[in-house]
């Protein structure tokens, strides 16, 4: 045992190699090779989300092989450099079962909280984000963080009930401050000196909570479920002035990050989106380096993506009902010129991640990221066949770098498998056909 | 005074004020007085007994800020933390009666919180010219700034406390605020840190960011309930000012005076009158017209490279202040609104329309003839409903619909079939042959036949807003129709929009929701028909239908839905009775 290395069973899986390794062993290099942290603790696994607009190609973008060592085809061809560092799932579908089919939004949601929306604006369960942050979140000063590259604020991917959206952070100077202002406890600093505040705040907080129980005692019951959550989001609040009063654990991987200058421009250029997109990444990423939130939520396009493209009347939503489909090339081709754009941010995305040294490894290694999208072929807003990716290793729980064909199965399992590899320990996911209690075992190590 | 008649729906004559005697009135008590009885003694006996539902709504983000500017001054600089609202029943503000606050929300708040409380309580920086806060805000300056003054902070926290939680503070939870703020001080040997500390936690109470609807028995109608004074202040308040009540509203509510029909009539004048009614008609105009997509909105510079940020912003200004300017400070008809030839300009705005400006802000009157007349004309309309990169009848005629006439149109349906529209050989040099290439599929034509017809007439304008005689070098057929009335360009369509019987029952009801601050039911057609008359029998003038909503007994009187079945005797409060 002692001669298998984290790095060498990593190697074997970059170049493909069927490497069965179990959790326990994998803990056992973690702590032996100092890949844990400086307390002995292994790394945390860390969930997030990716979530991009309208779909695919399928011709053009479903690989012909299953497994490992695929070909990549032309629309995904920009994930050539992180191909290693993911897996792509097809043919999953989503079952709508009696619920109307609402266009963009349907897909995504059943994906998201494995059951069909009835209305448009009604939002079933919560997002698998809410529930993994439930298991995995509690520790760190953020419970999950969101944001998009749209630089809009009402494109979220991410609520915990009909009526309470977690906003993204849409703002690159905003976001930064929220993550490093003058709250931000750096983990490697030299000295820590608990802010008094802190203390202070708790003790103002304990008034605070008597008047949110005595408001709740007389309220209906729709109204005491919102004052209930305000209470829990008190707590939660109390457990942040707590973390602000421990010293944080060294975190090797953590580094400073420069302040955004400018708010990129407003709009939905794809040029500007890609790079609104790129400044939120980094500043995620370095988010979850510093540990200040395990769960994680990046938005590239909202449902209905309104990307547009210099010089072309159709934003991307616009052209997939519109363009006809190229007779030689057989598809939408500025359809394509969309997802392929969305894909090279995907791409940024993984290798964002890959980039920061964690332990022996990256901390991509230690993250699962579940991506998908609201559609399959959007032009006639097909939920067959939705496509979604993981990246990362969770902690060395799973293999990357493979094909999964879903032989037309739930694509809810995909959620499901996720959620146990967090440590959410349910029976089952989803509701009627998007029911499932099957883990996608290919991937899992 | 001879006052008008007007017949109500069920046929009772009524006798009523003038909205034009009133708007011109300057609240002086006698005046006031003389009417309000009549006013009340004259509704039908159904909107005498009409009620309106107690509600919880969370504060919006500019509730937020405009609260925060009254209490601290302007110069107190804070985001909002607010997550956006859904939009329901036409608009966002009525998201807020059922809106939750999620954690990562809450932490939202304790940072607006604490940006707010450590800038009120700041000493300055003499050197950088900043002027000291403390020194203006905090009435009062503590024995020793190291330690805690319980008087000090009494005195500032029972005056500000007031103002946050929208009423008197009950001695023991100001005792409880001094106390607290005490230890605060002591702990961090900073007399303001505990201040400010103590501030914080106000500035996060589901008592303040919601706008909690308290009710108590009504003592002219045994087993009637209406809202409490303190509740019912803030009811105007929120609605005509998009704020917290001010100190002289808190004053009436006091003092009672807002329960007597002498009282209640003089406070509504004075916020009618007041300046800050700006803000709350703005802000009812921006939800509105879903003005929030501007906070997203650009246009594709390769086609528009004329309209910059800077013209959309302005867009959205110029047509808040021709709202504004029209319905209140000249007082004229709603409907004109819509054929107004009168607006302002600015510089950047004056190279899209063509026009000439000088720096700054100007009225500005288009000519006789022009196509620009009225709010669909104006560029924010043009714009926002319409693509980056060119102009969408079917979007301008949805709008047209839903925001103004109250008409939703159905979502299009998931097996649209494109093929017409995506033809490669077809050739569509105008969106008129685009979009009627739509209405020769059924399952398109269904819901394009509602949309484009009136949308159509709007295609003089590009997607940014410019005027354009022809799209690909074809002349602009600008014909169009509306429910049945046909015109031959935009003039015409203005025209018609204009005498649309929807328009005016649309924001009748659009406002008395939004005063109400939820969604209506079957149980308020009764005021709405009412509503509708009046408005009608005074011109369409908006002042004239914001007193009537306020000064209906629907306004302040509630049902209160059935309590919990356990009470705890310590949940009533000093100034009222919870409910839901």
């Amino acid at each position: 045992m002692k001669d298998y290395t984290r790095r060498r069973i990593l190697r074997g899986m970059l170049g493909g190699t069927a490497v069965t390794v179990a959790l326990p062993m994998l803990n056992c290099f973690l702590n032996s090779n100092g890949t844990a942290l400086a307390s002995g603790e292994a790394m945390p696994v860390r969930f997030g989300t990716w979530g991009w607009g309208l779909g695919m190609n399928k011709s053009i973008f479903v690989p012909k092989q299953t497994g490992a060592h695929y070909e990549l085809p032309e629309e995904i061809q920009a994930l050539k450099p992180i191909q290693q560092h993911i897996n792509l799932f097809t043919n999953f579908n989503t079952f709508k079962d009696g619920a109307p089919l609402m266009c963009h939004h349907t897909g995504w949601v059943i994906l998201r909280t494995g059951i069909a929306p009835t209305q448009a604006q009604v939002r079933p369960g919560e997002t698998i984000d809410v529930t993994v942050a439930k298991r995995i979140g509690n520790t760190t000063r953020f419970q999950t963080l969101s944001a998009t590259a749209t630089g809009d604020v009402r494109d979220s991917y991410s609520y915990e009930n009909a009526n309470s959206i977690n906003a993204p952070e849409f703002s690159p100077i905003r976001f930064y401050q929220r993550l490093f202002g003058p709250d931000y406890q750096d983990p490697n600093a030299p000295e820590f000196k608990p802010n008094p505040r802190a203390m202070v705040r708790k003790s103002v907080l304990s008034g605070v909570l008597d008047e949110t129980k005595e408001l709740s005692k007389m309220a209906g019951a729709e109204d005491k479920a919102r004052l209930d959550q305000y209470f829990t989001g008190l707590r939660d609040l109390e457990k942040q002035f707590d973390i602000q009063l421990t010293k944080p654990k060294p975190l090797a991987a953590c580094h400073a990050v420069k302040a955004p200058k400018d708010e990129p421009k407003a709009g939905l250029d794809a040029t500007l989106v890609a790079e609104r997109h790129r400044v939120m990444t980094d500043l995620m990423v370095m988010a979850v380096a510093c540990d200040q939130t395990r769960v994680f939520n990046m938005a590239y396009a909202g449902e209905t993506a309104a990307t547009s493209k210099p010089g072309y009347e159709k934003p991307h939503h616009t052209a997939t009902h519109e363009e006809p489909t190229h007779p030689e090339l057989g598809y939408q081709e500025q359809v394509s010129w969309f997802t392929r754009r969305a894909m090279e941010s995907w791409a940024y995305y993984v290798d964002a991640l890959s980039k920061v040294k964690e332990g022996d490894g990256t901390l991509l290694d230690n993250c699962l990221v579940y991506a998908l999208s609201d559609i399959s072929y959007a032009k006639i807003h097909s939920l067959d066949g939705i496509p979604m990716f993981t990246a990362g290793r969770a902690g060395g729980k799973i293999k990357t770098g493979l094909h999964i064909d879903g032989n037309n199965g739930p694509g809810t399992r995909l959620g499901y498998t996720a959620m146990k590899l967090m440590g959410v320990d349910v029976p089952s996911w989803g509701s009627q056909s998007n029911t499932t209690s099957k883990e996608i075992g290919e991937i899992l190590v | 005074m001879m006052l008008p008649r007007l017949r109500s729906p069920a046929g009772t004559v009524l006798a009523l004020m003038t909205g034009l005697a009133l708007a011109g009135c300057t609240a002086s008590d006698s005046t006031v007085a003389s009417k309000s009885p009549a006013v009340a003694q004259a509704l039908p006996t159904e909107l005498l007994t009409a009620s309106s539902t107690p509600r919880r709504r969370l504060m919006t983000g500019q509730q937020y800020l405009n609260t925060i500017a009254y209490i601290f001054g302007n110069d107190i600089a804070v985001i909002s933390p607010f997550a956006p609202l859904q939009r329901t029943e036409g608009l966002l503000a009525l998201g807020a009666f059922s809106a939750g606050v999620p954690s990562g929300e809450l932490q939202q708040f304790q940072r607006a919180a604490t940006t707010v409380a450590s800038q009120v309580v700041d000493d300055g920086n003499l050197e950088l010219s900043v002027p000291s806060h403390r020194d203006s805000l905090i009435p009062c300056k503590p024995v020793d700034a190291k330690k805690a003054d319980a008087a000090c902070a009494a005195k500032f926290l029972k005056a500000t406390g007031r103002l946050l939680y929208r009423h008197p503070l009950s001695e023991a939870k100001l005792a409880s605020l001094v106390d607290t703020a005490g230890k605060a001080a002591d702990q961090l040997g900073d007399f303001y840190g505990g201040l400010s500390s103590v501030l914080e936690g106000t500035l996060i109470s589901p008592d303040v960011l919601f706008v909690n609807d308290r009710s108590e028995p009504d003592p002219k109608r045994p087993g009637r309930q209406r809202l409490d004074a303190y509740s019912l202040a803030a009811r105007l308040s929120f609605f005509l000012w998009n704020a917290a009540p001010d100190d002289k509203l808190l004053k009436a509510a006091e003092s009672g005076e807002l329960y007597t029909d002498k009282g209640r009539a003089r406070v509504v004048e004075m916020m009618l009158a007041s300046p800050r009614l700006e803000a709350g008609v703005r802000a009812f105009f921006d939800d509105m017209l879903g003005f929030d997509a501007f906070n997203n909105l650009a246009k594709d510079a390769a086609v528009y490279p004329a309209e910059t940020g800077t013209t959309l912003t302005d867009a959205r200004e110029q047509t808040l202040r021709t709202i504004y300017d029209h319905l209140i400070t000249k007082n004229r008809d709603y409907r004109d609104l819509f054929t107004t030839r009168d607006t302002f300009m600015s510089p950047t705005l004056g190279a899209i329309y063509h026009v000439p400006t000088t720096p700054g802000w100007m009225p500005y009157t288009f000519p006789e003839g022009s196509p620009r007349v009225g709010l669909l004309t104006q560029v924010s309309f043009l714009a926002v409903h319409a693509h980056p990169g060119r102009s969408s009848a079917t979007r301008r005629g949805k709008a047209l619909r839903e925001l103004l006439l109250c008409q939703p149109v159905p979502l299009p349906p998931p097996n649209v079939d494109f093929s017409l529209v995506e033809d490669a050989k077809a050739v569509f040099k105008t969106a008129r042959e685009r979009v009627t290439a739509h209405l020769q599929n059924p399952v398109c034509a269904g819901c394009h036949r509602i949309t484009d017809p009136m949308g159509l007439a709007l295609e003089n304008f590009d997607g940014a807003g410019q005027f354009r005689a022809t799209e690909r070098d074809t002349p602009i057929d600008a014909t169009g129709s509306l429910d049945g009335t046909a015109f031959k360009d935009v003039v015409g369509l203005a025209e018609t929009l204009r005498n649309h019987p929807a328009l005016t029952s649309c924001l009748a009801k659009r406002v008395y929701s939004y005063g109400l601050g939820g969604p209506l039911s079957m149980a308020d057609k009764p005021e709405l028909d009412y509503l509708n008359e009046r408005f009608a029998q005074h011109g369409y003038k908006l002042t004239d239908l914001l007193r009537a909503i306020v000064l209906s007994p629907a306004f302040s009187d509630v049902t209160v839905p059935e309590a919990p079945a356990v009470k705890s005797a310590a949940a009533s409060t000093a100034h009222g009775t919870e409910v839901q």
